[in-house]
C-alpha cells in the first residue's frame, strides 16, 4: 500500500544493494527527469511566478518578471483569516478522523484477528469510498445535511440546532466533510499497525498492575504512533489545500472559505497569478514546517 | 492489589476444581493443586499439555471456565490480571520496545505508584547485574541480556507469586545453567514462591523442590523429582516423560509382604511391595533403561535379581558415556538396555543372543490400569518420547522384514 | 460469566462506522435511479432510464467526461506505472549516488498539497506558453501518480529473492533475457496493484486535472462544474457503475485468496 510510505519505522531496511552500474542510471533517468519537470521546476516556476509584478501596459493575467515581495504581504493581509482557517479546519478534521478511526481500526486489526475474512471485507468497506467520486459523496452529504433533510429537521426538533440555523455553508459542515472524505488515509494506516501490534505487550502490561486505561496510554498508543503519523499526516496535507468541501457549491459558505479556494479562485478566476503563486509557497511552507516539528517530536524521522 | 506496598512474603497458590474450556477444545480437565508458600513449583509437561493455561489462569490473562483460584488464602478468581499479586517472565520476555531497560523494570512500580521507582528498578537491575545497560533499548540487548531484563522486571515488584513461562527456553546451554543458578538464588535470597512451567525434565528436575507433570490437561503426578518423580513413577506417561523405560504387563502370580511376583510372558519378574502403586490383577511394572545389565551368557538365577532372555541385540548406538542396545525378546518385544562404556568396547554386536538381568530393587509397578489385551509388553500411550520409541520400533521392524 | 457492555462497544461501534461511511455512496447509488428532472435534488420516483440510457443527457456530456477519465487515467497509468517500476528496480537492486536526494524526491510529491501540484504546473505551462489541454492533465496525473508507484512496486522487489534471478542467470540466461523471464514474472502482482493504484487516483483527481485542463471535462470536473446548476441522475448511474464493478473486483480477490490461505493450511 501506499501508505507504506508514511509508516515505514518497522519496514525492512532495504537489503544492501549490491551492483553499481550503469543500468541503474537507465532505470532511474526516466522517472527522475519526469519529476524534475514536471514537480521540481513547476515549484521553481511557482516560486518565480510569486514574485512576478503585473505588466505595466498588460491586460489582466499579464505579469512580468520582478522580485515583487509585496504579493506575499498582500495575500497574508488579505487572506490571513483564510489561511488561518484552513490550518484550523484541517488540524479539526485530523483530530476527528483520528478519533473515529483509531476505535475502528483497532477492531479490524487487533479484535478481528481471529476472522481474517470479516477482517478483509471489513478493510474493503473502509476503503469502498475511495471506488466513488469524491464530489459526489460531497455532494450527497451536503444533500443530507440540507435544511429539509432528517438530519438538520431532527436537530431542530431536539433543540440541538436553532430554528433558522442551517449546516450546510457553516464551518461544521466543511469540518465534518474534510473528516468524512479523509477517513480512509487515517483509518489504513493505522490499521496497518494496529494489525501488527503484539499483544503480549498489552499482557505483560497488565500483569505489571496497569489498568486497561493505562495499558491503552503506556503501551498501545506508543507502540501504534508510527500508524498514528502516517494517518495524522496523510490526513493533515490533503485536508489543508483541499478546496472542494470548502467550496460554496458543496459544504461551504462564504465565512468558511479555505486558502485552496483562494488560490484557485486568483489563478482561474481572476487570473491573478503572483498571488496564487504566494499563497500556494505559503501553503507549502507552513505544512512542511509543521510536519517537520511534528515528525520530529513523533520520533518517526524514517519517513522517507 | 493495594497501591503503594509491596506483598510481605511470597504467598501461597491454590487451585480449586479448575477448568478451562476453549472454542473446541477443554485445555484443562479438572485441576486441583496446592503450592505452598516459598517453594520452587514446576509444572512440567509436552508442549499443549495445559501448563501454560494453568500460568495464564493464575497470571488473570485467561478466565477460568469453572473453579476457583486462591493466592494466600484470597479468592482472586474474579480479579484481572493487573489486580492479582502475581508477576510473569513471558517466554517471549515482552518487553517493551518503545522503553529503556530501566523504564521497563520501573512500569509496575509506577503503576503502583510505589515510592522512589527509578531506585529500586536500578537495584533490581544490579541484582541482574545489568544497571550498566539501563540506558538501552531492549532490541540493544542479547536474548540472555534481555532474559535478565524480564526477570528483573518481574521481581522489583516483591510479587506474593512469580510465574515463570519457559524463559529459559531460548538460551544456550551455557546461559541456561548461569540463569537457572541465579533464579534459585534469588528464590532462596527474596523468599517468593515460584511457578514454572516448563517441558524440559532436566530443568524441571534441577530447579524445582516439587514438580507436578501434566499431561492432557491433568495432572499424572506430583512429587519431589527425587526419588518420587523418577523412581516410582506412577503412570506410564511419566514413566516415559522423565526419562525412558521398559515397561510390562502381566498378572500378579504371587505376593509376599516385600514383594510381588508377576508373570511376564512366562518370566516371573519380582517387584518390591513398597515399589509397586498396585498388588492385585493385571499389572504394569516396569525398570529403567540403565538399571539393566546385558550378558553374553545366561546369568545364574538369583533371588535378588530378575533375568529375561535369551535375546537378540538388533540395534547398537554409542551416545558419549554409555551404549544404547535394542534387544528383541521373543514373546516380549524390544527393550532398551543402557550400558556404561567401557574400556573394552561394547558388551555385545548386532546379532549376538544375550541375556538381560535387573536388581529387584530397581523395578516399580505404575498405577495405570493395563490395556485389556495387550501383549506383555506395554504398548505405551501416544506421547512424546513413547512416540519416538515405538516409531523406532516400527522402523527395526521394518528393516528386519526387508 | 457475565455479559460486558464492553466486549460489545466496539463491535457495535465499528459497525456503525462502517454503516456511516456507506451513506453517501448509498444515497448516491439511490439516487441514480430518481426520475428527476434537470437536477437530482429532490426525490421524484423510481426509474431504471437513466442506467439504460445513460448517455442521452446533455448530447451526452456525461459519457464525453467518463470517457476522458478513462482515457487520461489508462494513459496516465501506463506512463507511471514504466517509470515507477523502473526506478523501485533500481532503488532496491543498485547503488548510485544522491540516494536520499532520489528519495525526497519521489516523497515530496506526495507530501504536497494537491492544490500546490496544479498550481505548480499550471504556472509552468503559463510560462511556457503550453496550451492545456487532454495532453496537459495527462503529463500532470503521470506525476503524481508515480511515487505511489515506486512505494508499491519497491515493498514486492524488496520482498524478492535475490536468489532467484542469480539462478537465472546460473542457468545461461543474459540480464535481459533474466530480467524478462524471472524478475518481470515475479514482481506482476506489485506492479498490477500499483497500476490499479494509480488509475484509482488519476480517475478520482479534481483538484490537480482543475488547473490543467483548459476546456478538456473530466468526469470529476464535469460533477464540479455541474454542482451549481445540478448534477443529472446519470452522473449517478456512472459513478455507481463504477463503485459496483471495483467492489465486485476486490471481494472477489479478497473471498478467493481467503478461500485459497483455508485450502492451503487444510492441505499443509
Amino acid at each position: 500500500m501506499a501508505f507504506a510510505a508514511f509508516s515505514s519505522t518497522t519496514a525492512q531496511a532495504d537489503p544492501a544493494p549490491r551492483r553499481r552500474s550503469r543500468v541503474a542510471l537507465l532505470l532511474l533517468l526516466p522517472g527522475i527527469l519526469y519529476l524534475v519537470l514536471f514537480f521540481l521546476t513547476p515549484l521553481v516556476s511557482l516560486l518565480i511566478t510569486s514574485f512576478q509584478a503585473p505588466a505595466e501596459f498588460g491586460d489582466i493575467g499579464q505579469y512580468t518578471y520582478a522580485f515583487n515581495w509585496q504579493n506575499y504581504v498582500d495575500v497574508v493581509t488579505d487572506y490571513w483569516p483564510h489561511i488561518v482557517r484552513s490550518f484550523v479546519f484541517a488540524l479539526a478534521a485530523t483530530v476527528l478522523a483520528l478519533l473515529f478511526s483509531y476505535p475502528l481500526a483497532y477492531f479490524i486489526g487487533v479484535t478481528a484477528r481471529r476472522w481474517p475474512l470479516l477482517q478483509s471485507l471489513m478493510l474493503v468497506l473502509v476503503i469502498a469510498p475511495f471506488f466513488i467520486s469524491f464530489l459526489l459523496r460531497t455532494l450527497a452529504w451536503k444533500q443530507l445535511l440540507s435544511d429539509e433533510s432528517f438530519v438538520v429537521t431532527s436537530l431542530k426538533a431536539v433543540s440541538l440546532l436553532a430554528p433558522d440555523a442551517h449546516l450546510t455553508g457553516t464551518p461544521i459542515a466543511v469540518i465534518f466533510g474534510l473528516t468524512y472524505n479523509f477517513i480512509p488515509f487515517m483509518t489504513l494506516p493505522l490499521y496497518t499497525t494496529l494489525e501488527r501490534l503484539d499483544l503480549r505487550y498489552l499482557e505483560a502490561a497488565s500483569d505489571l498492575y496497569a489498568h486497561p486505561f493505562e495499558v491503552f496510554r503506556k503501551v498501545t498508543i506508543p507502540l501504534s504512533m508510527p500508524g498514528i503519523v502516517a494517518g495524522t499526516l496523510l490526513t493533515f496535507i490533503p485536508a489543508a489545500g483541499d478546496y472542494v468541501n470548502a467550496s460554496r457549491d458543496f459544504l461551504g459558505g462564504p465565512d468558511s472559505q479555505m486558502i485552496g479556494n483562494v488560490i484557485e479562485a486568483n489563478f482561474l478566476v481572476l487570473l491573478n497569478y503572483p498571488a496564487a503563486a504566494a499563497l500556494s509557497i505559503i501553503l507549502m511552507s507552513v505544512i512542511l514546517v509543521i510536519v517537520g516539528i511534528y515528525v520530529k517530536r513523533a520520533g518517526t524521522e524514517e519517513l522517507l | 492489589m493495594a497501591s503503594g506496598a509491596f506483598a510481605e512474603a511470597g504467598a501461597d497458590l491454590e487451585l480449586v476444581g479448575i477448568q478451562k474450556r476453549f472454542p473446541g477444545f477443554t485445555a484443562i480437565e479438572h485441576l486441583d493443586l496446592s503450592i505452598p508458600a516459598g517453594s520452587f513449583f514446576a509444572l512440567l509437561g509436552p508442549s499443549g499439555c495445559g501448563k501454560t493455561t494453568t500460568l495464564r489462569l493464575v497470571a488473570g490473562l485467561e478466565e477460568p471456565t469453572a473453579g476457583s483460584i486462591l493466592i494466600g488464602g484470597a479468592d482472586v478468581t474474579q480479579q484481572k490480571a493487573f489486580q492479582r499479586p502475581v508477576n510473569t517472565v513471558f517466554q517471549s520476555y515482552a518487553l517493551f520496545p518503545h522503553m529503556t531497560v530501566l523504564e521497563n523494570v520501573a512500569f509496575g512500580l509506577r503503576r503502583r505508584k510505589i515510592a522512589d521507582p527509578v531506585g529500586k528498578a536500578h537495584e533490581a537491575l544490579r541484582l541482574v547485574e545489568l544497571d550498566h545497560l539501563a540506558a538501552r533499548k531492549p532490541q540493544q540487548l542479547s536474548g540472555g541480556q534481555q532474559q535478565r531484563v524480564a526477570l528483573a522486571r518481574a521481581i522489583v515488584n516483591k510479587p506474593a507469586l512469580l510465574l515463570l513461562d519457559e524463559p529459559l527456553g531460548a538460551l544456550d546451554l551455557k546461559l541456561r545453567r548461569q540463569m537457572q543458578l541465579e533464579l534459585k538464588t534469588i528464590q532462596e535470597e527474596v523468599g517468593l514462591t515460584f511457578l514454572h512451567v516448563t517441558h524440559d525434565q532436566e530443568e524441571a528436575m534441577t530447579m524445582a523442590d516439587t514438580i507436578a507433570v501434566m499431561n492432557k490437561g491433568r495432572i499424572e503426578q506430583m512429587g519431589a523429582p527425587e526419588p518420587a518423580l523418577r523412581e516410582l513413577p506412577k503412570t506410564a506417561f511419566v514413566a516415559n516423560f522423565l526419562g525412558q523405560s521398559n515397561l510390562f504387563t502381566g498378572p500378579v502370580v504371587g505376593s509376599t509382604s516385600t514383594s510381588i511376583t508377576v508373570d511376564i510372558a512366562g518370566h516371573r519378574v519380582l517387584v518390591p511391595a513398597d515399589r509397586a502403586h498396585r498388588h492385585a490383577g493385571e499389572v504394569t511394572i516396569g525398570v529403567r533403561p540403565e538399571k539393566m545389565w546385558l550378558h553374553r551368557k545366561a546369568p545364574v538365577e538369583a533371588a535378588d535379581r530378575n533375568v529375561m532372555g535369551p535375546g537378540r541385540v538388533i540395534d547398537v548406538s554409542f551416545s558419549g558415556v554409555s551404549t544404547q542396545y535394542l534387544v528383541a525378546v521373543p514373546y516380549i518385544g524390544t527393550l532398551i538396555v543402557f550400558a556404561q562404556n567401557m574400556a573394552f568396547g561394547p558388551v555385545a554386536d548386532v546379532g549376538d543372543e544375550v541375556w538381560l538381568d535387573w536388581h529387584v530393587e530397581h523395578g516399580f509397578g505404575l498405577e495405570d490400569e493395563p490395556v485389556p489385551g495387550a501383549g506383555p509388553r506395554f504398548a505405551a500411550d501416544t506421547d512424546t518420547r513413547s512416540i519416538a520409541a515405538q516409531r523406532r520400533e516400527s522402523l527395526v521392524t521394518e528393516l528386519e522384514e526387508a | 460469566m457475565k455479559i460486558s457492555l464492553g466486549r460489545w462497544l466496539l463491535p457495535v461501534y465499528s459497525a456503525l462506522a462502517l454503516l456511516f461511511l456507506m451513506v453517501p455512496i448509498a444515497y448516491t447509488f439511490v439516487f441514480s435511479f430518481n426520475d428527476s428532472l434537470k437536477s437530482n435534488i429532490t426525490w421524484r420516483g423510481f426509474t431504471f432510464d437513466k442506467w439504460l440510457n445513460v448517455c442521452a443527457v446533455q448530447n451526452g456530456a456525461v459519457c464525453e467526461a467518463f470517457g476522458n477519465s478513462l482515457v487520461i487515467g489508462s494513459v496516465a497509468t501506463v506512463l507511471a506505472t514504466v517509470m515507477g517500476t523502473m526506478i523501485a528496480i533500481a532503488i532496491v537492486r543498485y547503488r548510485f549516488r544522491f540516494r536520499s536526494a532520489t528519495s525526497l524526491l519521489l516523497f515530496l510529491p506526495m507530501a504536497t498539497p494537491e492544490v500546490v501540484l496544479g498550481a505548480g504546473l499550471a504556472a509552468q505551462f503559463l510560462s511556457l506558453g503550453v496550451a492545456k489541454d487532454m495532453t496537459t492533465i495527462i503529463l500532470a496525473h503521470t506525476m503524481f501518480c508515480i511515487s505511489f508507484v515506486v512505494v508499491t512496486v519497491k515493498a514486492r522487489v524488496a520482498s524478492l529473492d535475490p536468489a532467484l534471478e542469480e539462478a537465472g542467470r546460473d542457468l545461461y540466461g543474459s540480464s535481459t533475457q533474466v530480467f524478462l523471464r524471472v524478475t518481470l514474472p515475479l514482481l506482476v502482482p506489485g506492479i498490477l496493484a500499483a497500476a490499479l493504484l494509480s488509475f484509482a487516483l488519476s480517475f478520482d483527481d479534481f483538484i490537480i486535472t482543475n488547473f490543467n485542463s483548459g476546456a478538456v471535462t473530466t468526469f470529476p470536473k464535469y460533477i464540479y462544474i455541474s454542482a451549481a446548476r445540478g448534477i443529472p441522475a446519470e452522473a449517478n448511474v456512472i459513478a455507481s457503475a463504477v463503485f459496483i464493478f471495483a467492489l465486485v473486483v476486490v471481494v472477489t480477490a479478497q473471498v478467493s485468496s481467503a478461500a485459497r490461505a483455508k485450502r492451503l493450511a487444510r492441505e499443509g
